[in-house]
């Protein structure tokens, strides 16, 4: 998968805006595209988010997003949340466009409070508000009206963590650390390495310190990325979504770097 | 049979090439807009209102299809004046800010349309809604929209500060949308705001004669022109 | 003639609504108690078997997160109500995106209550409804009765023991009341309406909405209702 949200579920073309720069409808080539009139019939990311990362440590399970909306290149919004606490075992993380996110949050809370008044002792866990979404999510690209997000499921209940993901195909896949868009080409790799084998082991301390290393390889790679972000953690203690973090960067090592080869001043 | 092309026709379609903006300040928020109204680069009106009342202390700012976005506003209108009669209490700007959004999230398809809505309630007092393309909701302490505002983001963060009284926050407005007007084809002509308070709504309105300058290039700089002792090149200050 | 026919139909149909208040009348008493912060809601569930399972059939349900209501009468017909509720809160949120306030759910309700007394295809409800909340606005507290009509009160109560319940009620200072001093108040009154002589046993069901409860309807605690109870017998020991 691509890690651009515009070219989810189209044909590759690299040989125009491989970077993104632009909302696909302001693209000047985009009614060459020969999909153009399937486009102009479903529809097209916006305002989009970028990467979510989550991982299984030992009391649970943590997610991490940044706080970035972005409008094409545009750094548009600069301090939305895209980490959502669904009933008190359950945390959801939002790439992809972010009016499709808000309508999913809609979705859920009335889900969550239908669950409510039945009042029979029983409330949604992350297995089924996962299993919800995909089913959500599948009827809609059925329809040819996706919903135009890759969605992290992350949870724990009656003692038993849990991790998902889903997108706009409806796709789904469990493992023990998992990422969306830029994240899962470039975070993967470091979070596998740190994770597995350790599910059982890893304090809340380590996995913290775990996945604001990968959101900071993420801001130095992820042109759409943002260096403020948001740590959810769900253990037995129930849902916590944390302040926003400001990452620390360097840059110090390349104050002497001259020219791109010979050059020495 | 001939058939109608749709694209061809909204193509053809009267667009807000737009600078608009509303900020909030302590006592109520400011929306501003410029003037101008385009079909391809023909100024069919520069003189036009993007300010449009939807009830008593709640305005949206326009952007995107004229023929959308007043259709959308219209509605909203009607929606604002039902709730009222039926709650016996004016909307919350929080309401219909989500009205607009659920307009223009479930047409998304349809629509080109993007919208702020800005006013003042007693619950929470001044607010700023932006309702970009897509349809999502974002509230803001201040938002720019349009094809100018693009050129402004970097003048608006460097310049914003919370807390600003009536004055200030009028003079940024002014400043931002001279600055958007002057770079963007598509805005220009003159900026006319709203001031919004529980009190009431005063209406401003700066002529296109009377627009705060900035740097604008003291001469016309070429290879003949001799080198001149370049001191009296003032850099970008931004006052009125 | 037409008026003969009208005279027969009502008087078919009061000979039907007695029948319906008789089963309001033998109903276990509900009460409900508007206090300082919050709501308290109690029921006097008569258990007409041994072999029911404890806390089965539940005489308190949910409407929405901060809404509870309590109903006497036929069990089924509150279900009903209940979920019509429900689905009016729901239809309320999903068009304001914003908790229904108390007021409306209930002007729906009283609505499709009163339209079962309209038509001889249908039977009115037969159950009296307390229907509670607390939001922004404070608690609010109304009584939507068969016929449709409903008020708003500081302290309700509903069922057999309904009269010497609002004498206690209107005993108490309700609006200076805590939530948690309601919830020791309201198991006291239910108690001591019971008449132990002539009636089955019963269970105490008791629900709050408060600062406690984050503003959520929900069941009092195992420990409080059990603090309550006791007490509750205490006061009747010393009472008698």
């Amino acid at each position: 998968m691509d890690h651009f949200p515009t070219s989810w579920g189209r044909p590759r073309n690299e040989a125009y805006d491989a970077f993104n720069t632009y909302p696909l409808h302001q693209r000047p080539n985009h009614s060459k595209d020969v999909f153009a009139d399937g486009v102009q019939r479903t529809q097209q990311p916006i305002v989009t988010g970028t990467s979510v990362l989550a991982l299984t440590y030992k009391d649970g399970i943590m997610m991490a997003a940044d706080n970035l909306a972005s409008y094409g290149s545009l750094a548009r919004f600069k301090s939305i949340q895209r980490l959502h606490a669904v009933g008190n075992s359950t945390v959801l993380g939002a790439s992809g466009d972010m009016s499709d996110y808000q309508y999913i949050q809609t979705l859920l809370d009335e889900l969550v409070i239908d669950e409510f008044t039945a009042n029979d002792k029983h409330d949604l866990g992350p297995a089924e508000i996962h299993e919800y979404l995909s089913r959500v999510l599948y009827s809609r690209r059925s329809k040819m009206n996706p919903l135009w997000n890759s969605l992290l499921v992350g949870g724990k209940k009656n003692g038993k963590r849990f991790l998902a993901y889903v997108d706009l195909l409806g796709t789904t896949y469990s493992a023990s650390t998992i990422a969306t868009g830029y994240g899962a080409h470039i975070a993967i790799p470091l979070l596998r390495k740190a994770i597995e084998g350790r599910e059982n082991t890893l304090t809340e301390a380590e996995a913290r310190s775990i996945l604001t290393e990968a959101m900071r390889v993420l801001f130095y790679r992820d042109a759409r990325s943002l260096d403020k972000f948001q740590i959810a953690t769900v253990n037995d203690e129930g849902v916590s979504i944390s302040e926003t973090i400001t990452l620390e960067t360097a840059w110090g090592f390349a104050e002497g770097i001259r020219g791109y080869g010979a050059q020495t001043q | 049979m001939q058939t109608v092309d749709i694209q061809q026709l909204k193509s053809g379609e009267v667009n807000l090439g737009t600078s608009i903006m509303a900020v909030q300040f302590k006592d109520g928020v400011i929306v501003g807009a410029d003037s101008r109204t385009t079909t391809g680069s023909y100024i069919a009106n520069r003189v036009t209102d993007k300010l449009t009342h939807v009830h008593d202390r709640i305005y949206c700012c326009r952007s995107g299809s004229a023929a959308d976005t007043q259709a959308i506003a219209d509605i909203v209108h009607y929606y604002l004046q039902m709730h009222t009669q039926q709650s016996g209490a004016p909307p919350s700007v929080n309401f219909a800010a989500n009205t607009f959004q659920k307009l223009c999230y479930e047409n998304k398809d349809a629509l080109s349309a993007g919208i702020i809505v800005a006013g003042w309630d007693k619950d929470v007092g001044p607010s700023v809604y932006n309702i970009p393309l897509g349809g999502g909701l974002f509230r803001q302490p201040w938002a720019i929209g349009g094809s100018g505002s693009t050129y402004v983001y970097g003048y608006c963060d460097a310049t914003y500060k919370d807390g600003w009284g009536k004055e200030e926050t009028i003079e940024f407005v002014k400043n931002t949308l001279a600055l958007a007007m002057s770079r963007d084809g598509s805005s220009g002509g003159v900026i006319r705001m709203c001031v919004i308070t529980e009190e009431g709504v005063e209406r401003l309105f700066v002529p296109g004669d009377k627009l705060p300058k900035f740097w604008e290039g003291a001469e016309v700089l070429g290879a003949s022109v001799k080198r001149s002792d370049s001191t009296d090149q003032t850099p970008m200050a931004v006052e009125a | 003639m037409i008026s003969l026919q009208a005279h027969t139909l009502l008087m078919v149909e009061s000979s039907r609504q007695g029948l319906l208040s008789l089963e309001i009348e033998n109903s276990g008493t509900a009460i409900g108690l508007r206090v300082k912060d919050g709501i308290v809601l109690a029921v006097e569930k008569l258990i007409h078997s041994k072999l029911l399972i404890p806390e089965a059939n539940r005489r308190i349900q949910s409407v929405d997160k901060h809404i509870g209501m309590a109903t006497a009468g036929y069990q089924a017909d509150g279900r009903i109500l209940a979920n019509r509720a429900r689905d009016e809160a729901l239809s309320y949120r999903s068009s304001n995106r914003a908790p229904p306030p108390l007021q409306d759910v209930v002007m729906r309700l009283s609505l499709y209550v009163q339209a079962y007394t309209l038509y001889s295809s249908v039977r009115p409800f037969g159950c009296s409804t307390i229907i509670g909340s607390l939001d922004s606005s404070g608690p609010a507290l109304y009584i939507v009765e068969p016929s449709g009509i409903a008020y708003g009160y500081h302290g309700a109560a509903v069922g057999k023991g309904r009269q010497l319940a609002k004498t206690e009620l209107e005993k108490l200072k309700l609006s200076e009341l805590s939530t948690r001093e309601a919830v020791i108040e309201a198991a006291r009154i239910i108690y001591l309406v019971h008449d132990d002589n002539k009636e089955k046993e019963f269970e105490l069901e008791m629900s709050w909405i408060g600062d406690e409860t984050d503003g959520i309807h929900l069941p009092v605690p195992k420990d409080l209702l059990e603090e309550a109870e006791q007490k509750a017998k205490d006061a009747l020991e010393n009472f008698e």
